[in-house]
Parts: structure tokens; C-alpha cells; sequence
């Protein structure tokens, strides 16, 4: 074989997948890789909370009481005289974690629920959709009230109501991104290839439906971090002494008169890592658009 | 004086990378009474030069370069929109190709239709109904008084192109402006169409620019023939000039471009590969009502190593045929023997294994492929599915068969929307051929195309049948292109087979009274001889 002919499979056997693609579209996206650094930063930080945090999260110092910025306590202290700081960075864990762990939960269960109902289509549809519904018309509150009556009340309860509740949303999209991709030529290529319907909707229909998805999925995250402040408001969710960005914002804002930094800093947190995803989920959604203009 | 005259007419398009001539110093004229066609493939300019007379082209990113184009004795270029806009429509009228699209569905056309009369001239609402119902009778409409108040969506394609045809003369315009005005029609509409544009041209004595990506199409009607290539003017000529004794290679190649001979006989004894039996496939319409009969008992073998033509216009069910063959619709009756097999009961596994047999090329290349996939993954999918080659020798394959289509090897990285249409066709018959099928189910694979990418391609078929062996069900609407290539000929009409023979058989001796229509309406047809 030639060596030019050796040339041109090695180039044929590059990695050509549409991930990698869109990774190396994404690096070029100066916002989205920031967004990235920042989110890294963050998770990392979450992790390892417990070690580098300058104090315990249960420490009160009544006698200092609230104190703004200072050499011993950077960001400050709450009403309790506890170390802003590290409570906001446990809050850190809690509401990334909800964020992160709710909203995966959502959209594995949304994308596939929606595409399988939109492929299959008929019958299967109709049930399938009437009971994402259904799930929609009950009332939020007494289904989680619910939850927590029979469950108690945890983490992993809040992970699983909140999910639950994101996915419907998600069906619906994917449904009808579906439906209209179906219609396509190269769906029925596929079939005529003797594809299985599983490999289908998750090699061809799919990934041409993830751009309103992924648009939806940046907009559910900070929603459902927003969800879980609610709930632990209400008593619902998570209880003190833990905490997360949610409840540290909402006690900072009933004191945000006296002790503004109370609500500034969880604040600044927690839209640092809103802006992070959205341009992450703008650069990911671009990426992953081939047509977008390339190099 | 003439009508419409262009001189030295340059449009550019201004972009981020760089400046995009579509138009370069280009001159013709339009008389009264007469039809001057544009011809030229996408991208030739074509359009644009028409679209830039009536301020239709969108600046920037377009750009005049200069020129003048005189219109009863003013230059199109130098007016206003606002005078622009008392043209438009007045004067000036156009038709475009897809009539679905250019009516707005939610308004009647009759309502449509008195809209340019109320917006040019100051006439009551009673005028303007009376109006519009003479001159959709003068357009052949059925019954105008009852279809007045029916909506778009109501009517076939080639009724609504005759109403769109309506609406353009409504103002009694000077020009008319028909850009494709029959492309998205069957061969049958596209000859009513045609010559309702002639009639009416003659009859009201208007001039008309005709653009088209097919020489033949204006065959029986142009005056004046005007091939663009590239922004270019390379040949004008009266119809007998370009037809008969074209100067310009280009020209000369589009006239070669279509197909005019008849396929020889296969020598040897036939061996029915695919025997279909009584087969039936209708469409549900709920509980209540009568389903379609998309294809209603019909019965007949495809040999070994044939190819198959398949005509019919749109709705005869020619396509479902194909789509039940390969089980891409649920088949009501009858039998598809593959082999000795009986497709039809297939499952699972075992129609898995068939479907490696037997592929099929769609129509439109721009929805047949993946958008996110590249040439590599669409070609490496079939030949991993069906154990091919494996993903060490994977590679391999998908290079021999982008030589066998014709693709660079350079382009494998490439995303679908980087390539043409003609391209696309190429990828889209190797993903058909990576199985190594016997049998090829193709549904107007050129239909889509510009006139020179469609004889390529058929060319890249007939000697990609010859190499792999194949058997092929040709599907089209277009007579001549199956003529051409098939070694028989079935005419399908409304689900049922009416007629079947070769090519030479068919266009000399004509059984049915619906096969002699459908030859009358071959666009060209006094070049076919």
C-alpha cells in the first residue's frame, strides 16, 4: 500500500465522532470555556469542602454575633457568628449537588421517555403522554408534602421529588422534536439499514434534537437549585445547620439591611454559577450544532 | 422599443469572507408577446438577476455593481421602494415554484386574490370578487363561484400554482416573472401549466421571463433562451438556435444532459429475484373511513440483474410500492417473495438479515443523511451493523466505497450540509451500497438535482448496477430518465397497475389512454426523436 493511501485511512480512522467535534468547537468558545473553569472550580471546591473549609459548619461564636469581612472570617460571619464562608461552601455541595443530580435525573428520564413516545408514536404515545399529564396536573406541594410523609425527609427525597417534577417538561420537548425527525429520510435509512429502534432514536434522533434541550436543560438547572431553596424554606427540604445557596440567600435578604453581606456573597455564588452554565449551554449548544460556521 | 431590457447587469454579495460575484455584466431583453427563458443550474444566477429588477434582493448582503434595466423607458435600479412597490404586482407580476409556500394559508384565495386589485387601484369589493372569479375561470379553475372562499390547503399543487398564476395577472401586469413555476409539479401538471402560461402570454400579449434549471422544459414554449453559467451569460439564442445548433460546450452539455435514448434488451432468460403478489397496502384514516389504497393488488417479478422502472405521478403510490418491498411501511395483503422468501412475514432477526439485501436511495439528499453525521459515520455505520468489517478494517471499507461513488477521500471528516446536492446523492448511494445489497429500491434519486448532476449520477448508477450486480426498482416521474435506464417499464395510476413494457414498447405503442397522456407531457418531447 501506498504510503499516501496509509495517509489517508490513518486520517479516515481520526476520531470523528460528533462529540469530539463539538469539544474541539467548544474550546474556540472563550465564554463557554470560562463558564467550564468556573463550574470546575466550583465542583472541585464542593468536593473537597470538608478539608480545606476554614471552619466546621456548626461553629457558633454568639459573642462575635454578625461581623462583616475581616482577617479571621473573609467573608464575614451570620447572626450566629458562624463563618460565612464556609457556609457557603457547604451550601455549595448541597445546591450543586440538587442542581446537578436533580437535573440529570430529569433529563435521562424526560429525553428517553419523550423520544420513545414520539418514535413509536400511536397508542403508545397517547399513554405515554397522558401520563406525563397527569403528572403535570397534580399540585406540586401535596405531592412532595406526600413524599415526605411517607418517606421522611432527606436528600435523596429531594433529589428524587424535584426530578420528577423537571422531567415532565422535558418529555414534551423531546416528544416533539421527535415527532418531526421522524418524518425525515434518513430516519427511514436507518431502518432500512435494519438498525433496532433503541440504536435509532439514540444514534440519529437524538443528538439532533439536543439543541432546545440543552437550552431547556441550562434553564432547569438554576430552577431547580431555586426549587430546593423553596422547599427548605418551607421545611421541606434540607434543615439547619446545613445549608445551601438557597437558604443562605433568603436568611441574608431578611437581614439584608443590617448585614448586606449576608445576602451579597451567597449571591454572588450562586450567580457566578448561574452565568457559568448558561454560557456553557450556549457554547454546547452552538458546538454541537455541525452547521454553525466551522473554525 | 423592447420591454424589458438589461444591460451589463453585475450584483455581488458582500460577505465576512469576502466579496461573492453572483451576477457579471449580463444583457438580454424581454419583448411584449414574447417568452425569454433563464437557464442555468442553482447557483448560476439565475434568480438573482430577475429578483434584483423588482428590489427583491435582500442589500446588503447584495450589492449593484452597475448596469442599467429599463422598464417602459425607466431604469428598474435607480427607483425607490416606494415606486418599486407601485410595480410590483402592477407591472410587473411574479409566479414562484412552490405555490404551497407563497399562499398564506389562512386567508381564502379569493380573499388573496383581490388583494393586489384593492391595494393598486381604487375598485369596490364587489368589482374586485367579480374580477377574480374571471380570471380564475381564465386560469382553469373548476367552478370558480364555489371554490372562491376554499383555502390553500384545499386545492392540488397545480391548482394552487394556477391560482398563483391568477393572482399574478389579476393587475394585468406588462411582465411576468415565472421563476420554476413547474418544478414541484408531476410531468402531467407541468404540461398544463406550461401551456396555460403560453396561452395566456400570447392571449394578452405580456412578456414573460421564465426561469428554469431545464432546457427542456422550455422546449415547446421559449422564444428567446438566455444559459447562464456561474453569473455568466454564455449563450443566447431562438429556440431553433440553441436547440439545434448550439455553439456554447456548456449549452451543448445541458442538451446532452438529457436523455433521449431507449436501454437495449438484456440478452439471456429472465430470473424473477422479487415476485410481488397481490400486494396491498392502505393507509388507516380512523375507524370511520375509508382507507387509502395507496397501492391496490398489484402483482409483478423483477428479474435478476434488471432494472425496474417504475412512473406514475404523485399519489399513484409508485413510492409505496418500493417502501412495502423493503418493509418501511406495514404491507395490508399480498405477498413480496425475495428469494424464494416471503418478506412480508418477516421478524426480527431474520428481517434484520434481509434488510442487508435489499437498500434503498431517497429522493431528497438533503434529509437522507444524518446532519450530524459525518461521511465516515454514515458509511461506517451499515458496514459495523452488519459485521462488514470490523472497526479495525472499518476505515478501509469506507474509503473504497467513497472511490466507488466518486467522493474524495479528503471529504470523510465532512458534515452533509458541506456538500452539494449532487455530492450528498453520492453519499447517500454508498450508505446503500456498504451492505452489499442485491436488490436497489431508488425513489426518484435524481429528481431533486440540477440537469447535469442528474445525468451524472445516472451515469454513477448504471455503472455502480453493472460492478455490484445489482437489481434495481427504479422509481420516477420523469419518463425519459426511466426510459433511458430501465430495462422495463410499468406505469402505475391510482394504486393499480394499467400498464407495463420496454421503454421502446411503451413510447411506441401506448395501450392506455393514461400512458399516452404522460408521454404527451414529457417536457421536449419533439427533441425525444
Amino acid at each position: 500500500m501506498s504510503s499516501e493511501a496509509t495517509g489517508d485511512i490513518a486520517r479516515a480512522e481520526q476520531g470523528t465522532s460528533l462529540w469530539q467535534d463539538a469539544w474541539l468547537r467548544l474550546r474556540k468558545n472563550h465564554l463557554a470555556v470560562l463558564g467550564l473553569a468556573i463550574l470546575v472550580v466550583f465542583i472541585v471546591i464542593a468536593l473537597l469542602t470538608p478539608w480545606i473549609a476554614p471552619y466546621s459548619y456548626q461553629e457558633q461564636n454568639l459573642e462575635l454575633g454578625a461581623s462583616g469581612p475581616s482577617a479571621a472570617h473573609w467573608l464575614g460571619t451570620d447572626i450566629f457568628g458562624r463563618d460565612l464562608m464556609t457556609q457557603i461552601m457547604y451550601g455549595g455541595r448541597v445546591s450543586l449537588a440538587v442542581g446537578f443530580i436533580a437535573t440529570a435525573v430529569a433529563l435521562l428520564i424526560g429525553v428517553t421517555w419523550g423520544a420513545v413516545a414520539g418514535y413509536v408514536g400511536g397508542r403508545t404515545d397517547a399513554v405515554m403522554m397522558r401520563m406525563v399529564d397527569i403528572l403535570y396536573a397534580l399540585p406540586f406541594m401535596i405531592f412532595i408534602v406526600l413524599l415526605t410523609v411517607v418517606f421522611g425527609r432527606s436528600m435523596l427525597l429531594l433529589f428524587l421529588a424535584i426530578g420528577a417534577v423537571e422531567w415532565l417538561t422535558m418529555a414534551r420537548i423531546m416528544r416533539g422534536q421527535v415527532q418531526s425527525l421522524r418524518q425525515m429520510e434518513f430516519v427511514e435509512a436507518a431502518v432500512s439499514l435494519g438498525l433496532s429502534p433503541a440504536t435509532l432514536i439514540f444514534r440519529h434522533l437524538v443528538p439532533n434534537a439536543l439543541g432546545p434541550i440543552i437550552v431547556y436543560t441550562t434553564l432547569t438547572i438554576p430552577n431547580v437549585m431555586l426549587l430546593e431553596a423553596f422547599l427548605s424554606f418551607l421545611g421541606l427540604g434540607i434543615q439547619p445547620p446545613q445549608t445551601s445557596w438557597g437558604l443562605l440567600i433568603s436568611y441574608g435578604a431578611e437581614t439584608m439591611e443590617e448585614y448586606p453581606w449576608l445576602l451579597i456573597f451567597p449571591g454572588v455564588a450562586l450567580t457566578l454559577a448561574l452565568f457559568s452554565l448558561n454560557f456553557l449551554g450556549d457554547g454546547l449548544r452552538d458546538a454541537l450544532d455541525v452547521r454553525g460556521a466551522k473554525d | 422599443m423592447a420591454l424589458l431590457e438589461v444591460h451589463n447587469l453585475g450584483i455581488s454579495f458582500v460577505t465576512r469572507n469576502g466579496t461573492n460575484k453572483a451576477v457579471a455584466d449580463i444583457s438580454f431583453t424581454v419583448e411584449l408577446g414574447k417568452i425569454t427563458a433563464i437557464i442555468g443550474e442553482s447557483g448560476s444566477g439565475k434568480s438573482v438577476a430577475c429578483y434584483s429588477l423588482l428590489g427583491l434582493v435582500p442589500m446588503p448582503p447584495g450589492r449593484i455593481d452597475g448596469g442599467r434595466a429599463l422598464f417602459d423607458g425607466r431604469d428598474l435600479l435607480q427607483l425607490g421602494e416606494s415606486e418599486l412597490r407601485k410595480i410590483r404586482g402592477r407591472d410587473i407580476a411574479m409566479i414562484f415554484q412552490d405555490p404551497m409556500t407563497c399562499l398564506n394559508p389562512y386567508m381564502t384565495i379569493g380573499k388573496q386574490l383581490m388583494e393586489p386589485l384593492l391595494y393598486h387601484h381604487k375598485v369596490s369589493g364587489q368589482q374586485a370578487r367579480s374580477r377574480a372569479l374571471e380570471l380564475l375561470a381564465e386560469v382553469g379553475i373548476r367552478d370558480p363561484e364555489s371554490t372562491f372562499d376554499n383555502y390553500p390547503h384545499q386545492f392540488s399543487g397545480g391548482m394552487r400554482q394556477r391560482v398563483m398564476i391568477a393572482m399574478a395577472l389579476i393587475n394585468e401586469p406588462k411582465l411576468l416573472i415565472a421563476d420554476e413555476p413547474t418544478t414541484a409539479l408531476d410531468v402531467t401538471i407541468q404540461a398544463q401549466i406550461l401551456k396555460l402560461i403560453a396561452e395566456l402570454q400570447s392571449k394578452r400579449n405580456i412578456g414573460v421571463i421564465f426561469i428554469s434549471h431545464d432546457l427542456a422544459v422550455v422546449a415547446d414554449i421559449a422564444d428567446t433562451i438566455v444559459v447562464m453559467k456561474q453569473g455568466e451569460i454564455v449563450e443566447t439564442g431562438n429556440r431553433e438556435g440553441i436547440f439545434r445548433h448550439a455553439r456554447h460546450p456548456y449549452t451543448q452539455k445541458l442538451l446532452a444532459a438529457i436523455p433521449t435514448d431507449s436501454k437495449q434488451a438484456r440478452p439471456g432468460t429472465p430470473q424473477p429475484l422479487i415476485q410481488v403478489r397481490k400486494l396491498c397496502t392502505w393507509f388507516g384514516q380512523g375507524r370511520h373511513r375509508e382507507p387509502v389504497k395507496a397501492v391496490d393488488n398489484v402483482s409483478f417479478d423483477i428479474n435478476r440483474g434488471e432494472v425496474l422502472g417504475l412512473v406514475g405521478e404523485s399519489g399513484s403510490g409508485k413510492s409505496t410500492i418500493g417502501r412495502s418491498i423493503l418493509r418501511l411501511v406495514p404491507v395490508t395483503s399480498g405477498q413480496v417473495n425475495f428469494d424464494g422468501t416471503d418478506l412480508t412475514a418477516l421478524q426480527g432477526g431474520e428481517l434484520k438479515a434481509m434488510r442487508r439485501r435489499m437498500q434503498m436511495i431517497f429522493q431528497d439528499p438533503f434529509a437522507s443523511l444524518n446532519p450530524r453525521m459525518t461521511v465516515y459515520d454514515t458509511l461506517a455505520e451499515p458496514l459495523l451493523l452488519h459485521g462488514i468489517e470490523s472497526r479495525k478494517t472499518v476505515a478501509q471499507g469506507i474509503l473504497k466505497l467513497m472511490d466507488d461513488v466518486g467522493l474524495a477521500r479528503s471529504f470523510v471528516r465532512k458534515y452533509p450540509h458541506e456538500f452539494s446536492g449532487g455530492q450528498r446523492q453520492r453519499i447517500a448511494i454508498g450508505r446503500a451500497l456498504a451492505t452489499r445489497p442485491e436488490f436497489l429500491v431508488a425513489d426518484e434519486p435524481v429528481s431533486a438535482l440540477d440537469v447535469t448532476i442528474q445525468a451524472q449520477i445516472l451515469e454513477l448508477m448504471q455503472q455502480l448496477g453493472r460492478e455490484y450486480n445489482l437489481t434495481m426498482l427504479f422509481v420516477s416521474h420523469d419518463l425519459a430518465v426511466v426510459r433511458h435506464l430501465a430495462d422495463r417499464i410499468l406505469v402505475l395510476y391510482k394504486g393499480k397497475l394499467i400498464e407495463h413494457g420496454t421503454g421502446d414498447e411503451l413510447f411506441e405503442r401506448p395501450q392506455q389512454e393514461y400512458t399516452r397522456q404522460l408521454l404527451q407531457s414529457i417536457p421536449g418531447r419533439s427533441l425525444l426523436t
